[in-house]
């Protein structure tokens, strides 16, 4: 109709009054718009790209989301039990020992879905934190882990090939750093933890088990706390203040930090409904009664209200921190020495030169250590020739003289036995002719009787 | 604090435990991804609302180029598209001013505001694009600008202090105009897509089309698909983009009958069946602008606009500008694809990104 036409360009007629009016309160913003000679246009219909954020969202739920979660704290002060709480879901079955000699981090990744939205959770637990005799190094492998994590982010956002819209985000989001109810104050461990965190991960501190805490002492407990974190200088993660439709519950709920949680997946009967409590011979702790303790609160702000913002900040302000200080440290800078922009390429170009330098030396390096190893080799296997050479003239040396005696000793044999011969018939010669003188009859008959046979 | 609300959501939960309690899972969870079935409802879907409320916060921006000769009514689509005076018309010329010389390159960004969605708009026009006579090479001053963009954003990107969101110049789509003629794309139309469908998202579009009967047109439409083909030029939506086989139904769908979209532009109200609509008035009739039975100008509006919108600037930025990159660090490095920026710099990662020291 044409009344509605006209009606709905009056009224983003009026929309764009009031909008300029409040557009004209955030002043930088709108003299930047002048500088880039950008005009503010009414629409005389409706164009239809309202439909953005939908399309935008639509693509997300395609893709998925991911959530990761590190809670930090004392070995069996609830953190599986709260995760399993939180969520709703019977996570893992066993219980960590006390005795394990460092700290270490364990991780482990989940599918959930809810309606259309699918969700990659990752909860990281510490193992054996503060446990050990001596604590002075429990927090370095928590840094260390958050660390490696911006580290692969930031490996593949400097590939020349990359995927970064496929990457699973293992990037912590959320540390949950479980206090124990004492009752009096922050531990020194807990102080020293967080001062190493806070500048690297969105920190919610937690009253673990708060239903050792009666309502009196907990009010007191967490005025001590606060008051010992803000003292201390600690950041912890405020809740975001900037959208007005949030921006009450949220300015609430930073006054209640830390909130004091129970954690249980047992469900108990009270009245005719059945929730989740722990039950004691004195009554039944509820965990989603508000009058019980702040796990509701928790996790509304946690899931509800701020999970993206919670990711955003890790992203905008965490990682790029640690983005900055690593690129610094590698010597690439923004701006050369005389305060001229550098280039990437620039900076690129000299570190690679120096890295060729660097691997030229090195080739040598090798070649001359390969070169000499080959010589020395060489020589080894001359010197056994060598050896060989020798022991085989030796050996024919002796065979030789061997030869030569035993032919000296033959010829010896030979001689006697030529002797021996020549004595032998000199001696029948001289037997046959004595024989001859006397036997010459003997011969005439033998020859007479041997001629009548004939 | 709103106390109701969390109770409800108690309430809901609980109502949820005790008629039907869902069964927990028997088998100890193994450390592995695994679909976890919720015991009630938590709340994780409410980082729908989160998002849209943040995207709305901080708007959106869109850049979209026309490129056609000149008198094609490219100015007068971009106004019909989004409803409002965004390009000046070039047809208050009069002969004295020159015709110029090369391809120039005008920007010219407009903040418009719908339903709390805000959009930075930026229309590129391309005036002198094939007016000459010797049209060699006119494409080259438009990939250099667009190549320009896209180092721009390289720039912002690799700096080590960043902006919070880099300004967003690069551009999404492109609209080219193709001549009504009835019988053939042109060499310089074959030429300027066979270049820059590599680089940009290019929608062809076939301009002034109450110049063609619907037999005529249909005829037209087929052959310019067939020469598309034939020379391999990919136009948005690009086959090898498709995501999922909903998706490529839905995109085949799109191009095998809709495009190349044939379109009137006007931005003339006139009164037609007691109602108010764009078109342009002939003796014969008067053109409605927005009924589907005169031309195909709706469906260029929501395919652009409605639907593929966010699409168009994902693909940009995912597959266009990371092309850009790879060749750009590729060329400058000398490195084999693959290897970091930053060479030997960086140590070995390992390839999983939790070190989990059990």
């Amino acid at each position: 109709m044409a009344s509605s036409e006209v009606g709905r360009h009056l009224l983003f007629q009026s929309h764009m009054a009031t909008k300029t009016t409040c557009m004209s309160s955030q002043g930088s913003d709108d003299e930047q718009r002048k500088r880039e000679n950008i005009r503010s246009l009414t629409m005389s219909g409706h164009v239809g790209f309202e439909s953005l954020p939908d399309q935008l969202v639509n693509r997300s739920i395609q893709q998925g989301f991911c959530f990761n979660i590190l809670c930090v704290g004392e070995t069996g002060i609830g953190k599986s039990t709260l995760i399993d709480t939180l969520f709703n879901t019977n996570f893992e079955d066993y219980e960590s020992s006390h005795f394990c000699p460092n700290v270490k981090l364990k991780a482990q990744t989940y599918e959930l879905q809810e309606s259309n939205v699918r969700l990659k959770l990752t909860i990281v637990n510490t193992v054996g934190f503060g446990d050990q005799i001596n604590k002075e190094e429990s927090y370095q492998p928590i840094v260390d882990y958050i660390d490696a994590q911006f580290e692969a982010y930031l490996q593949e956002e400097l590939k020349i090939k990359r995927s970064l819209f496929t990457y699973h985000d293992s990037r912590i989001h959320v540390c949950l750093y479980f206090i124990s109810p004492t009752g009096h104050s922050l531990k020194t461990l807990d102080l020293l933890t967080m001062k190493n965190l806070d500048s690297k991960v969105n920190i919610i501190p937690v009253i673990a088990k708060a239903d050792t805490v009666s309502k009196t002492e907990l009010q007191e407990f967490k005025l001590k706390l606060m008051s010992e974190l803000v003292s201390n200088g600690v950041q912890i993660y405020q809740f975001p203040t900037d959208d007005d439709t949030i921006a009450k519950d949220n300015a609430a709920m930073n006054g209640l930090l830390p909130f004091a949680v129970v954690g249980s997946m047992d469900e108990v009967k009270v009245g005719n409904k059945v929730v989740k409590a722990r039950q004691y011979p004195w009554g039944v702790v509820q965990v989603e009664n508000e009058n019980h303790c702040d796990f509701v609160k928790l996790r509304e702000m946690l899931i509800c209200t701020n999970m993206e913002d919670l990711r955003e900040q890790t992203h905008t302000r965490h990682y790029e921190l640690y983005r900055r200080c690593k690129l610094e440290e590698m010597g690439f800078t923004d701006v050369g020495p005389e305060n001229k922009p550098v280039s990437l390429q620039e900076t690129y170009e000299a570190k690679r030169h120096e890295f060729h330098g660097e691997r030229q030396r090195k080739e040598e390096e090798m070649k001359q250590m390969f070169v000499q190893r080959v010589k020395e080799k060489e020589a080894i296997l001359k010197e056994t020739e060598r050896e060989l050479q020798a022991k085989f003239e030796h050996l024919k040396r002796l065979h030789q003289e061997e030869r030569m005696k035993l032919e000296e000793k033959r010829r010896l044999l030979e001689e006697e036995i030529i002797a021996f011969s020549k004595k032998k018939a000199t001696s029948e010669i001289f037997h046959s002719q004595s024989f001859v003188a006397t036997g010459s009859n003997l011969r005439k008959d033998k020859d007479r009787k041997n001629s009548n046979f004939l | 604090m709103s106390k109701g609300l969390p109770e409800t959501r108690t309430d809901a939960a609980m109502s949820e435990l005790v008629p039907e309690p869902r069964p927990k899972p028997a088998v100890p969870m193994k450390p592995v991804s695994i679909n976890s079935n919720l015991l009630g409802y938590i709340g994780i879907d409410t980082i729908i609302e989160q998002m849209r409320k943040k995207t709305m916060k901080t708007g959106f921006d869109f850049n979209i180029m026309v490129v056609g000769q000149s008198g094609l009514g490219k100015s007068t689509l971009v106004n019909t598209l989004f409803k409002s005076q965004v390009s000046r018309k070039a047809s208050s010329w009069n002969r004295e001013e020159k015709i110029p010389k090369t391809v120039e390159i005008k920007a010219i960004g407009h903040v418009i505001e719908e339903g709390g969605v805000k959009m930075k708009l930026t229309v590129i026009d391309t005036p002198g694009f094939g007016d000459q006579i010797n049209n060699e090479n006119c494409w080259e001053p438009i990939e250099k600008y667009i190549n320009e963009q896209y180092e721009k954003f390289l720039k912002e990107e690799v700096n080590i202090a960043r902006k919070k969101r880099i300004p967003d110049t690069r551009v999404h789509c492109c609209l080219y105009f193709i001549s009504p003629t009835g019988h053939s794309l042109r060499p310089l139309d074959l030429e300027f897509m066979k270049h820059l469908s590599k680089v940009v998202n290019i929608i062809p579009v076939i301009a002034k089309a109450d110049t063609m009967t619907l037999e005529e047109k249909s005829e037209f439409k087929q052959r310019v698909r067939k020469e598309l083909e034939v020379n391999g030029i990919e136009f948005y939506p690009q086959k090898e983009f498709d995501e999922d086989l909903e998706d490529k139904t839905e995109n085949d769908k799109i191009r095998q009958e809709s495009m190349p979209f044939a379109v009137v532009g006007s931005d003339k109200e006139y009164q037609v069946n007691g109602k108010r609509v764009l078109g342009r008035k002939t003796p014969w009739g008067i053109i409605e602008v927005e009924n589907l039975n005169h031309c195909e100008f709706a469906l260029l509006r929501d395919f652009v606009i409605r639907t593929h919108l966010q699409d168009l600037k994902e693909v940009t930025h995912n597959i266009h500008y990371e092309t850009y990159r790879a060749k750009r660090l590729n060329d400058n490095g000398g490195l084999p694809p693959g290897e970091g920026l930053l060479g030997n710099v960086l140590p070995p990662v390992p390839a999983t990104p939790c070190p989990t020291a059990e």
